[in-house]
């Protein structure tokens, strides 16, 4: 049995409201609220980035997985806010872990699908036998331009998964990937923020292939919405992820416990890694899970896995998602938010 | 900081690594070539407790170029669970929220860039728990 041994995430404590956003630039705050079911996001930190937010998860996927970190053969980041343009994210994670340097390390890139290919390839990594262990992270301290609609939704978080032989707490039953060249999204080198195709990033995109995913893997293993106890899709706002599991047949109470994006936001590549995460923390060994990501450009990975009686010994060795949304969050106005995300254009 | 440098002390400044003396058993960190306690050269590498509480702190209101963003702040002196002190940036609260004897976990942040082009540097720093 192949699957995930351990899995741990980390959001950092400051939140900004969409209520603030909306009015920084003149909209009506409900509207926006009730448009994309969205009530606050997360913010990183002045010190906080891609990288030290990994090597939180990381951590807390350790404590779940009570391996030594040396074990760990390989260590694949999806970012799209990687902090070097050249300089793997992964070398200074492992280095922070203690898993240098026996160890093959990649970053991907792939709009907000970039962690479960990492999660994919770690998998893959196992399932090939070249390592005993490998993590796939999914981290993101992404970006909306200042007065667009992606700003009420670009957050920071992080999800990291261990995979192995041993240990399992849910085992991957079936992957799939369905990909297309859809240009609903996108950031050319060297600009700051990115652009995307307004109402073109929802039927064509967005649904197209997580639909496209979905029905494909169901199929593929002769399953039906009412088999899994929970399903997991990626979250750009809060309707999108409950229309689309609808569409393929899925009730809310099976969506409900991954769908942290009116508090959390849209954490990008951590973001259906984290609702996954959020899953994990009350799904019970036997409970079959559904996960599709989504990635603009475009694409989607879908999982299946399969819960089993280990998930009752680890829950409890490291904080929960929703523990971790809820614990003390510290607000921000527009000011702050600004500076944290600098926004601001200061002297050197 | 230099960049040689920042590297060759990556071990102690992002997982705490330290010397203990196989003469006297006393910990350094950071890590010496010579035992401050008895003279002895000879050690093994063992790693500090990630978790501590605040022994004093002082909050910083007019900072250094580099931390300027970061005032008010609270600079603390840690005793970790190992008895070894540390000196660090306790982030993610409020000065007032600091306190003698509370509880601190250690964590893995950024400390600065290296202006816009150059390196980031990473280390660690506290958070309350
Ligand atoms: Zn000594």
């Amino acid at each position: 049995m192949i699957g995930i041994v351990g899995y741990g995430s980390y959001i950092p404590r400051y939140r900004i409201r969409a209520d603030d956003i909306a009015r920084q630039w003149g909209r009506d705050p409900e509207t926006v609220k009730r448009g994309l079911l969205l009530k606050e996001k997360t913010v990183p930190g002045l010190d906080e980035d891609t990288i030290t937010i990994s090597v939180a998860a990381a951590k807390n996927a350790l404590r779940r997985a009570e391996i030594e970190p040396g074990e760990i053969g390989a260590l694949y980041i999806g970012s799209e806010s990687h902090p070097y343009a050249v300089k793997p994210s992964g070398t200074v994670v492992a280095e922070a872990l203690g898993i240098t340097p026996e160890v093959h390390i990649a970053d991907f890139e792939f709009a907000c699908k970039a962690g479960t290919e990492a999660m994919y390839v770690a998998y893959a990594q196992v399932r090939a036998e070249l390592v005993k262990y490998a993590m796939g992270i999914g981290a993101d301290t992404s970006q909306g331009a200042p007065g667009d609609a992606l700003e009420f939704s670009a957050s920071a978080g992080g999800s990291a998964f261990i995979f192995g032989k041993e240990k399992v707490i849910a085992a991957v039953i079936d992957t799939y990937s369905y990909t297309t060249d859809t240009a609903d999204f996108w950031r050319r080198e060297g600009a700051f923020y990115p652009l995307h195709g307004g109402r073109f990033t929802g039927a064509p995109a967005y649904f197209k292939h997580i639909l496209g995913a979905g029905r494909a893997i169901l199929k593929k293993n002769n399953l039906k919405p009412e088999d899994f106890t929970y399903a997991v899709f990626h979250m750009p706002n809060g309707k999108f992820p409950m229309s689309a599991g609808k569409r393929l047949g899925f009730k809310r109470e099976q969506m409900e416990p991954g769908w942290i994006v009116p508090l959390m936001g849209n954490t990008y590549s951590a973001s259906s890694p984290t609702a996954f995460s959020a899953t994990l923390d009350i799904a019970k060994p036997g409970d079959l899970i559904l996960l599709v990501s989504f990635g603009s450009g475009a694409g989607s990975d879908a999982f299946i896995f399969k819960v089993t009686e280990r998930i009752n010994e680890v829950r409890e060795k490291a904080e929960k998602v929703k523990d971790m949304l809820t614990r003390s969050p510290i607000y921000l106005d527009y000011g702050r938010y600004a500076k944290f995300r600098g926004k601001i254009i200061m002297n050197e | 900081m230099p960049t040689p440098g920042y590297t060759r002390e990556i071990p102690q400044r992002y997982r705490l690594e330290a010397n203990k003396c196989k003469n006297c058993g006393k910990i350094s960190f950071p890590p010496r070539l010579v035992c401050p306690y008895c003279g002895a050269r000879n050690f093994e590498p063992t790693k500090l407790s990630d978790t501590g509480k605040i022994v004093t702190f002082t909050t910083i209101r007019v900072a250094p170029g580099r931390y300027a963003a970061y005032v008010p702040y609270s600079i603390a002196i840690i005793e970790l669970n190992d008895g070894v002190k540390i000196t660090t940036q306790v982030v993610d609260c409020k000065p007032e929220d600091l306190e003698i004897g509370k509880a601190v976990r250690i964590i893995f942040r950024k400390m600065y860039p290296e202006g816009k082009t150059g390196i980031i540097c990473y280390g660690y720093k506290a958070v309350l728990i």
